[in-house]
């Protein structure tokens, strides 16, 4: 475990300026994503959860330099993305990917699925000319499609069978880290089991480190090795999946697990129901920004931010109770 | 190339779901006809109430579902959304109808509110008995004029998409009022808002003035959502139907939502049908459960029947591909192929071909239902008797 993670997150930052007035000017800023870090060694899969609107997309989208990050590091294999040349980062996309939530939408309507898959794949020169055609069928194979789909188009498949459309289009470009972003929310569960098996079985085939963001905590519970708690663009949590199951500390993560419906009439609810909802990024409140939900505040909660810390071994967590 | 085939092999085309314009012609003229008989039957003016006056089969239910079948007429042909339905609402209770999307759980619940699009959706057979106390009404018979007392009225609605249901030129408080108003046409404006400040109060909205004066854009999705449900609540209804009422939520939300919906149902005598994909959520409410696949019932129970007990191999797959927390498994159990076209309908079991534990008899009809306990109903050949077929 002393080897270089292969991906590694520094106090990421992204911001997006609010404008107004007459000329415009910069009058505040969203901070989507405030400072997050962790890192993902080579063949393991980190998940993000969080409510909606609290950065977890974003987070995603910056580290692929989708977006431009506004400060922070993120280091792949141990370079700096955001230091790489034009021509130098054209060649490092292919290993870097990305899985999209909606598979209706992310897939042209235009283009057959051959092509939809091939595509980048030819024009980064993965393979040979004249092996193209039998990688691309290869690819289809490992991802549950049938050579005979690839002259069809998006619209003729079903939910299930787009999302593996798509995985396998991340895949054709032998990618080291993918980005799946909710990849199964938008799928009924019987399929949604089908995907997750599949992810599972590809990552062991390709050794492929992912960064998993779901809100479905129990997805991520099966699929992780590691989970970070994001709120407000912040991560509040981060620890080895075991401990943060078994022990979640802070009083957001908590009221997070404890929110997940059980399917089991007899189960004893011990429910934190959260009141109110999450505040608005562009006005966030001062101090920690959960305080306003938080059942736990203390009068210091208001002023101070608080800094992560290390609870147990690899467990962090940024919440005063937890101070050392 | 796929043009070639079909000329090649005669009348039968390779692609099964291929359909020339001329059929398509064809089907759409004779939807036609059938359609608009319905609407007829439908609009006429002053029907006497004996036509649709019926009897409920216990009393003690609110609703009776009894073999509804409701048909899309579409220019490809006939899709079969509810094929066969029979279940019972029992009074101030929960039922929970779940089932993956297009499985035609959402379509019985509209077919009860008379909302299926029309005129090409048309509940053709069954009957949908509903209790209104000292009489009871045949819903697919009832005509739209006598409908719009019982909509909103006696059967209420939430819908799944909170941020699209409510009228984003409107206050949310002159939503509220409108359904009150029609429903209580004896009430003045300021009874009617009395009324309606008490419901937003009811769903748990502190600042009522406030949001009375709202536009529902002004409100979070967790607010809308109780607005919804305060809408749906205005004029004491028997059944509230919530289709999916939390699927668009957050999991902190939804939990707020769902805990309403507990503190709720002992205030109001209402039962709930919930229709979910979510089991956990059907567990945590409901008292009985329908399991729909394929728009059929495949098993119905209650809930901790189906829950502990569960017998379909369909149910039984449902609860096994489901990550549970805290629960470990290797690999997740995942249902094999995908659900049957709607227009094609096998004549055997509908789950026959993904099912793992299919045997000889189940190339024969569709599973007749069977009983294994009071309340508790399977299609499965599984626990049929050995000399019955």
């Amino acid at each position: 475990m002393n080897q270089q993670p292969l991906l590694e997150v520094k106090n990421l930052k992204k911001y997006y300026p609010l404008r107004s007035g007459f000329l415009n000017r910069v009058t505040g800023y969203v901070k989507a994503v405030d400072g997050i870090s962790f890192s993902i060694p080579q063949g393991k899969t980190m998940g993000l959860v969080g409510e909606s609107g609290c950065g977890k997309t974003t987070a995603g989208k910056t580290i692929l330099r989708l977006e431009e990050k506004t400060d922070g590091a993120v280091l792949f294999e141990g370079r700096e993305v955001y230091d790489i040349g034009k021509e130098e980062m054209r060649r490092l996309r292919p290993k870097l990917q990305i899985i999209f939530q909606d598979p209706y939408s992310s897939l042209s309507p235009r283009l057959p699925v051959g092509e939809i898959i091939g595509e980048a794949a030819r024009e980064h020169k993965i393979v040979p000319s004249d092996e193209y055609d039998d990688y691309v069928t290869k690819i289809m194979l490992d991802c549950g499609l049938q050579e005979y789909h690839k002259l069809r188009y998006p619209h003729e498949f079903s939910g299930g069978q787009r999302q593996r459309i798509c995985i396998a289009r991340a895949l054709a470009l032998n990618p080291k880290f993918v980005v799946c972003d909710e990849p199964v929310s938008a799928l009924d569960v019987s399929i949604q089991a089908q995907i997750i098996n599949l992810l599972e079985e590809l990552q062991s085939k390709f050794d492929l480190a992912y960064l998993f963001i779901s809100h479905d905590l129990s997805v991520v519970q099966h699929i992780s090795d590691a989970v970070g708690v994001m709120y407000l663009g912040s991560m509040v949590e981060y620890a080895p999946k075991d401990e943060i199951f078994a022990h979640p500390l802070h009083p957001y993560t908590e009221a997070l697990f404890s929110a997940i419906p059980v399917p089991d009439p007899d189960y004893a609810m011990n429910r934190i129901i959260l009141e109110g909802s999450i505040p608005s990024p562009a006005n966030p409140p001062s101090g920690c920004k959960f305080h306003t939900r938080c059942a736990k505040a203390m009068p210091q909660c208001k002023e101070i931010t608080p800094e992560m810390t290390e609870a147990a071994p690899g467990h962090f967590v940024s919440c005063h109770l937890f101070r050392a | 190339m796929a043009f070639w085939n079909k000329k090649q092999n005669g009348k039968k085309s390779l692609d099964p779901n291929y359909i020339s314009a001329a059929d398509s012609a064809r089907i759409a003229r004779e939807n036609r006809k059938i359609t608009t008989a319905y609407e007829k039957k439908r609009s006429r003016k002053n029907v006497p109430e004996s036509e649709y006056l019926t009897k409920m089969r216990d009393p003690k239910n609110v609703v009776e579902f009894d073999d509804v079948h409701t048909y899309f007429y579409t220019d490809i042909g006939t899709v079969h959304a509810v094929d066969g339905v029979t279940f019972d609402i029992p009074a101030s209770s929960t039922v929970g109808v779940v089932g993956e999307s297009g499985c035609g759980k959402s379509v019985t619940a509209l077919s009860l509110m008379q909302l299926v699009q029309r005129p090409q959706g048309q509940t053709v057979k069954g009957e949908i008995r509903v209790n209104l106390g000292d009489k009871a009404y045949d819903i697919v018979r009832t005509p739209t004029e006598a409908m719009t007392h019982i909509r909103g009225n006696e059967v209420s609605m939430i819908f799944q998409e909170p941020m699209t249901s409510l009228n984003p030129v409107f206050r949310v408080g002159a939503q509220i009022d409108e359904v009150i108003r029609m429903h209580n046409p004896e009430m003045n404006p300021d009874q009617v808002k009395a009324r309606t400040l008490e419901m937003i109060n009811l769903v748990g909205i502190a600042n009522q003035e406030g949001v009375y004066g709202m536009y529902p854009h002004q409100l979070s999705g967790g607010m809308r959502q109780r607005i919804m449900i305060a809408i749906a609540l205005a004029c004491n209804p028997k059944v509230v139907i919530a289709d999916e009422p939390t699927t668009a939520l957050d999991v902190t939300i939804q939990a707020q939502i769902l805990d309403l919906f507990r503190s709720l149902k002992s205030r109001i005598n209402a039962s709930i049908i919930l229709i979910t994909h979510d089991l956990g959520v059907v567990a945590e409410m409901a008292d009985y459960v329908v399991v729909m696949y394929s728009s059929r019932i495949v098993e119905k129970g209650t809930a901790r029947e189906i829950f502990h007990d569960p017998r379909h191999p369909y149910t039984i797959g449902l609860m096994k591909s489901k990550p549970i927390l805290n629960k470990k498994v290797d690999k997740l159990y995942s249902i094999p192929g995908s659900v049957p076209s709607p227009i094609d309908m096998p004549n055997y079991c509908y789950f026959r071909d993904r099912c793992d534990k299919r045997f000889g008899r189940c190339n024969g009809a569709y599973p007749p239902q069977i009983q294994i306990s009071d309340t508790h109903f399977v299609s499965c050949y599984q626990y049929a008797p050995e000399n019955e077929k």
